[in-house]
């Protein structure tokens, strides 16, 4: 009993720290400096040219995008290139605001913020005004007024969507005969990417067989595709709102057999560009991945350069180049450039 | 409806799967009446309350009650109608909220808003115990309080309320004599109010101490309403039982007693000790003995016993089995001894609720045989069906899940279980508590027959009678202490009664 | 002479609507029956060649079997965790997440693409058991031993536990090449059954021999319905409510096999999402109180198969995206409550009435 207990507590206590480990190394809520801007030179960095900067963002687990945007930003943001940067992560508005008055405390330059939700900035952002701190969005725009910020880097994903629906219509098949699998329901990325292809759909008399919500979710997605074929549906394109769901559409259609990719019977279109799936579409198994671009620090450190040169910006709202990788014509050096 | 009456039943019907519990049972109550309601365990008795009290629904037959003179036809959907109506009633199992205070215990879902203050509702809580004169502060927490006490409040909740119609489904099954007369006296209080008051109980005596009308059920119809003046003991008895008895002569004729083989003890404990307060205490059994140990409520008794299966944490004392020096620590242990305890709180300790009665009685046999061994369902069922003959146990099949049985066959079934194990060392807490007459022989009679075979049985009761009646020595407990161990002459009320009391005032 | 067989009529009825494999049927059989009058292909299976030329049998109840087997071994675990401990594992989805986090670690090694596996299916398999087992020791320390509302013992691994997954292989996302590895979620060559099928058929001979020829049955629900008889009766309940636990842990490293093998891949964040709450649901549907007690395991399995099925019949159906959870809401709304004892027991009495007032006329 007594061996059992303590069996018990020392299981508890190891898993504890094998949490908190996993915590500090990948999830960390805290206000750390991570490694690259380590403190070394911290005392130096105060009144030399080191450029502080607050990065609020989101988890990196929460997507392989999200990583790709947090690994881009970690390796922009270095004293290399002269920064002091300071990072906090979490899914939680709450927490968010936390970390950012505690950066708007710690006096820093810049304040980026890619917020969890879209209200409740107002006060915070507020404070860092009279602070004199800038702040700058990214990858998410907030319900705040234009003046609390001096610049907001997004996608825009209704463009995302129209891009690739343009080259959809440029493939001038005989017949458009569509499955969409949507993302979870009213997230901004379903939202722009559905849009775009329900009104070009009702213009061109497209033909959408099913449309049905994976929630980004790879297996959903398969059984899906499953049900339509099981169901005997004549479709000839999926329209997939990630790179995971276009994945369960192909599983679904390799076991039964249908031929997908270039030049085959049914077209695969999926979006993120995660590199494995532009491998997949360099392999031709796959015609179309739309990117949903990440890497926002080259933006950032552009609109950085400007306003510390003191020149004015053309517009507050800044939005992104996002490509559209076509099977036929991407090349390895896109795959490595671009995948995430 | 009768002029004097305030509540009639005319012709209930009442089944459940497999089971016909009420058939054509009428029950007449005057204002200012007590009226005992008398009958075997799963003679109906319960079921008749509940079908009043809107806990079930009959399936036929009228209820009448009287309110303000008017005579009304009624159907109870909930206990909470009932109670509207002027129904109270105060259960054999405690229905109270343990973790409330006593005060919140009484006013709980009928304050109606009308207590803000929680100062005003302790007062208020506090003058009604006064002044029935139950020792407890309206603050307490229920749960900390004795069963006994917990009862109190019960009742003390049902008087509170407005009621014409009191009923009693075994209130004292778990209160001391003294207690059991200050429920008289309130019981008596009520009457003369008005009140008419059905009180369910197993002692005979308690029913011609109080009751003035005894109406009588027998395998769920109704035998016949009798004044309890002209009604004799035996009679009563054997209306219930529905034949002459004369067991219980038989019983006190027994050749006096199982004292035992001289040799090694069965089982011998030295100093021994459990967390549950009680003082170190030496024991031993013989085989082939019966003993038991006395003492009030709360004196540390079922404590005691407790300690010796290794249901509490045992803290100290050296313990043998046959002579060989063994370690109980947990009651699997005592199992593997070949010590079975039946336990005093039945519904808590003692049955599964919702498994069968064959799961129920092979429970025991089945762990004490190992995880990787069970037994084949002929197997335990041909085990279910022996216990189930042999202690005579009313039940639909094997498969009825055991709470549906009424509390006297449950308490058999556990028997059976403990009986299954074929134990050297049986240990009986209240193995009589709240079941009828009849079964309450069967057992006394059961545990002078296995002694006789040469198994050793410890038993406790709070009926003195019974214990001096099985017993051959007796364990007396005053305060958590052992106080005296009586044997031979010394066997006796007036003596047993005096070691309860402390011995040195004589 | 009548009255005899009235009441044999009634004990009948009665142990009909007493029986918990009732309600799965029922729903099973009009779920059935509403899709042969909607369309009578429902239940066509045809025979053909998957893109590896392997023989495959495609059709919607082939598809229902493939993927409610994860489900239905999840319920076997939940069903017992349920019986034991009165409360729910809701941290199984994120169990699964690391499991199969696990399984591709050992897989791949350090590389997140290799070209070769760099352990044997069936180790990586066994050590992806071990830690699931651990994790559900986890839980069941805390639930067993430390008295922790089981539900709120496990909001911890559910909260963590994907962000663990993603730790485990240093957030990358393995994908395996390896043609084999593919069997467990798809098929066997030549056979042209899904293997996930297979698998939880294994799972359910297993638990059946379990449950026949230990005690595990009688054990867990003792515990579940009353600790403290339990312990007098020579029973361990904190040491069967743990063990319970550890076999859920089982269950949890079977599924994330058969979920990691369908894509060869993972993504943390959406693997098996929400399966915890289609378990719950399964084992409530097979008629098992959630407070725990009695089980019946049949139930359980069918319950998880129901939920399939459903889910399979509104994606045939082509639902409204929005409006597919409030669809799924009210068909389980409707079961849930068919299947609460409440319910039957109010039958129960209508049809007695329904008699009584026949024989009175």
């Amino acid at each position: 009993m007594k061996l059992k207990k303590m069996l018990g507590i020392i299981l508890t206590a190891a898993l504890c720290g094998g949490m908190l480990a996993a915590c500090g190394d990948s999830s960390s809520t805290g206000t750390a400096n991570t490694g690259d801007s380590s403190s070394a030179e911290k005392p130096a960095s105060t009144g030399t040219d080191l450029i502080r900067v607050g990065i609020i963002n989101n988890d990196p687990n929460e997507s392989g995008y999200r990583t790709a945007n947090v690994n881009d930003l970690k390796a922009t943001f270095t004293e290399a290139n002269g920064y002091e940067a300071q990072f906090s992560y979490s899914l939680k508005n709450e927490e968010q605001i936390q970390a950012a008055q505690k950066f708007i405390q710690d006096e820093v330059d810049y304040l980026l913020l890619s917020a969890a939700d879209t209200a409740g900035w107002d006060s915070v952002l507020q404070d860092a005004k009279t602070a004199g701190v800038k702040v700058i969005l990214f990858d998410r725009t907030i319900d705040a007024s234009e003046d609390l910020y001096e610049a907001s880097i997004v996608s825009d994903m209704a463009k995302e969507g129209q891009t690739a629906v343009d080259w959809l219509k440029a493939q001038n098949l005989s017949d458009y005969k569509i499955i969409h699998l949507q993302g979870v329901m009213g997230s901004a990325a379903q939202k722009g990417r559905s849009g775009a292809l329900t009104d070009t759909a009702a213009a061109e008399g497209w033909e959408i067989v099913s449309e049905q919500t994976a929630e980004w979710n790879a297996e959903k997605a398969q059984q899906i595709v499953q049900t339509a074929i099981d169901s005997n549906k004549e479709f000839n394109v999926i329209y997939a709102e990630n790179d995971d769901m276009a994945k369960g559409a192909v599983a679904a259609l390799d076991k039964a057999n249908i031929s997908h990719g270039v030049g085959k019977d049914v077209i695969v279109m999926g979006f993120d560009c995660n590199k494995w799936a532009l491998e997949e579409l360099k392999a031709g198994n796959w015609n179309y991945d739309g990117q949903c671009n990440p890497f926002q620090s080259s933006y950032i450190t552009e609109i950085i350069k400007k306003l510390e040169a003191g020149e004015k910006l053309d517009q507050k709202t800044i939005i992104m180049d996002e490509k559209g990788f076509d099977a036929a014509t991407i090349t390895q050096e896109d795959v490595d450039k671009y995948g995430i | 409806m009768q002029k004097d009456s305030v509540l009639e039943l005319r012709g209930i019907y009442k089944s459940f799967p497999g089971v016909k519990a009420l058939q054509n049972v009428d029950l007449t109550l005057r204002s200012g009446e007590i009226h005992a309601l008398m009958g075997e365990n799963g003679a109906g008795k319960s079921t008749l309350i509940k079908v009043l009290t809107g806990v079930y629904s009959k399936d036929a037959g009228d209820i009448y009650i009287k309110k303000g003179g008017k005579e009304e036809k009624v159907v109870f959907h909930s206990p909470q109608e009932a109670q509207r109506a002027g129904i109270s009633t105060v259960y054999q199992e405690i229905s109270l909220c343990p973790n409330l205070s006593v005060a919140e215990n009484i006013y709980l879902g009928r304050s109606e808003g009308k207590f803000i203050s929680w100062k005003k509702m302790n007062a208020q809580a506090g003058k009604l115990l006064k002044s029935l004169d139950i020792p407890v502060e309206p603050t307490q927490q229920l749960a900390s309080c004795s069963i006994a006490v917990q009862q109190m409040v019960a009742i003390a909740r049902s008087v509170d309320m407005d009621c014409s119609v009191l009923i009693l489904d075994e209130p004292t099954s778990s209160l001391d004599e003294s207690e059991v007369e200050k429920l008289f006296g309130l019981m008596r209080q009520l009457r003369d109010r008005g009140v008419g008051i059905i009180f369910v109980t197993h002692f005979l005596d308690q029913v011609y101490a109080v009751c003035d009308k005894i109406t009588i059920l027998r395998d769920s119809k109704l035998v016949g309403e009798y004044n309890a003046s002209e009604l004799p003991h035996v009679e009563l008895v054997s209306k219930m039982l529905g034949k002459e008895l004369d067991d219980m002569a038989d019983i006190k004729n027994d050749a006096k007693k199982y004292q035992g083989d001289s040799a090694t003890p069965v089982y011998q404990a030295n100093q021994l000790c459990s967390t549950e307060g009680i003082a170190p205490f030496d024991f031993y059994i013989k085989k082939g003995e019966v003993n038991g140990f006395t003492g009030l409520l709360g004196s540390g008794r079922s404590e005691s016993v407790r300690a010796i299966y290794g249901a509490d944490k045992v803290t100290s004392g050296v313990v043998r089995v046959n002579g060989k020096p063994v370690d109980i620590k947990k009651p699997l242990d005592a199992m593997k001894n070949g010590i079975a305890y039946l336990s005093e709180d039945r519904k808590r300790d003692g049955i599964i609720g919702d498994l069968s009665v064959k799961d129920n009685i092979i429970l025991a046999l089945q762990v004490k045989t190992g995880f990787f061994k069970p037994f084949s369902k002929a197997k335990a069922t041909k085990f279910a069906k022996k216990y189930i003959e042999l202690l005579d146990i009313k039940t639909a099949s094997v498969d009825t899940p055991i709470k549906s049985l009424s509390g006297g066959n449950q308490q058999k079934v556990i028997l059976g279980r403990w009986l299954l194990t074929e134990p050297d060392y049986l240990i009986l807490d209240e193995p009589t508590r709240g079941i009828d007459v009849g079964t309450k022989v069967d057992i006394q009679k059961l545990v002078l027959k296995l002694a006789s075979e040469g198994m050793s049985v410890t038993f406790i009761s709070s009926e003195t009678d019974e214990m001096l009646r099985t017993c051959s020595r007796l364990l007396v407990m005053r305060d958590r202490k052992l106080v005296g161990e009586l044997t031979g002459d010394d066997l006796n009320q007036a003596t047993v009664m005096a070691t309860i009391a402390g011995g040195g005032k004589e | 002479m009548t009255a005899k067989a009235t009441g044999k009529q009634n004990s009948f009825l009665s142990g009909l609507l007493h029986n918990q494999l009732l309600i799965p049927i029922a729903a099973l059989l009009l779920l059935t029956i509403f899709n042969l009058i909607a369309d009578p292909s429902f239940f066509r299976i045809s025979l053909g060649y998957n893109s590896d030329g392997n023989p495959v049998l495609s059709g919607y109840l082939i598809s229902i079997i493939d993927y409610g087997s994860e489900l239905a071994i999840l319920a076997i675990g939940m069903t017992l965790v349920t019986a034991a401990s009165g409360g729910q594992d809701i941290s199984v989805g994120a169990g699964i997440a690391i499991a199969g986090s696990v399984l591709l670690r050992v897989l791949c090694g350090t590389e997140s693409r290799p070209e070769t596996l760099q352990a044997p299916v069936f180790v990586a398999f066994i050590v992806c058991c071990i830690v699931a087992m651990i994790f559900g020791a986890f839980n069941g320390a805390l639930v067993a031993f430390f008295k922790i509302q089981p539900m709120v013992a496990t909001l911890i691994l559910f909260t963590a536990g994907r962000s663990i997954a993603a730790w485990i292989n240093n957030n990358e996302l393995p994908i395996v090449s390896e043609k084999s590895f593919t069997y467990f979620g798809g098929y066997l060559p030549g056979i042209p059954i899904p293997t996930p099928f297979f698998i939880a058929l294994l799972c359910f001979v297993i638990t059946w021999a379990v449950l026949k020829f230990t005690n595990l049955g009688l054990y867990v629900q003792a515990v579940g319905i009353n600790e403290k008889t339990s312990r007098l009766n020579g029973l361990n309940p904190e040491l069967i409510k743990f063990a319970v636990y550890i076999l859920l842990g089982l269950c949890v490293a079977v599924c994330g096999l058969i979920k990691v093998s369908r894509l060869s891949t993972i993504n943390y964040s959406v693997i098996a999402k929400d399966i915890e709450m289609d378990a719950i649901l399964a084992v409530a549907l097979g008629g098992n109180a959630l407070s725990g007690g009695k089980f019946n395991m049949g139930a359980s399995i069918l319950g998880a198969y129901v939920i399939q099925f459903l889910t399979t019949t509104l994606y045939k159906f082509d639902v409204q995206s929005d409006a597919l959870s409030a669809y799924k809401a009210v068909v389980v709304i409707l079961l849930v409550v068919l299947s609460a004892p409440v319910f039957r027991e109010k039958i129960t009495g209508l049809f007695r009435r329904l008699r009584a007032g026949k024989a009175a006329a």
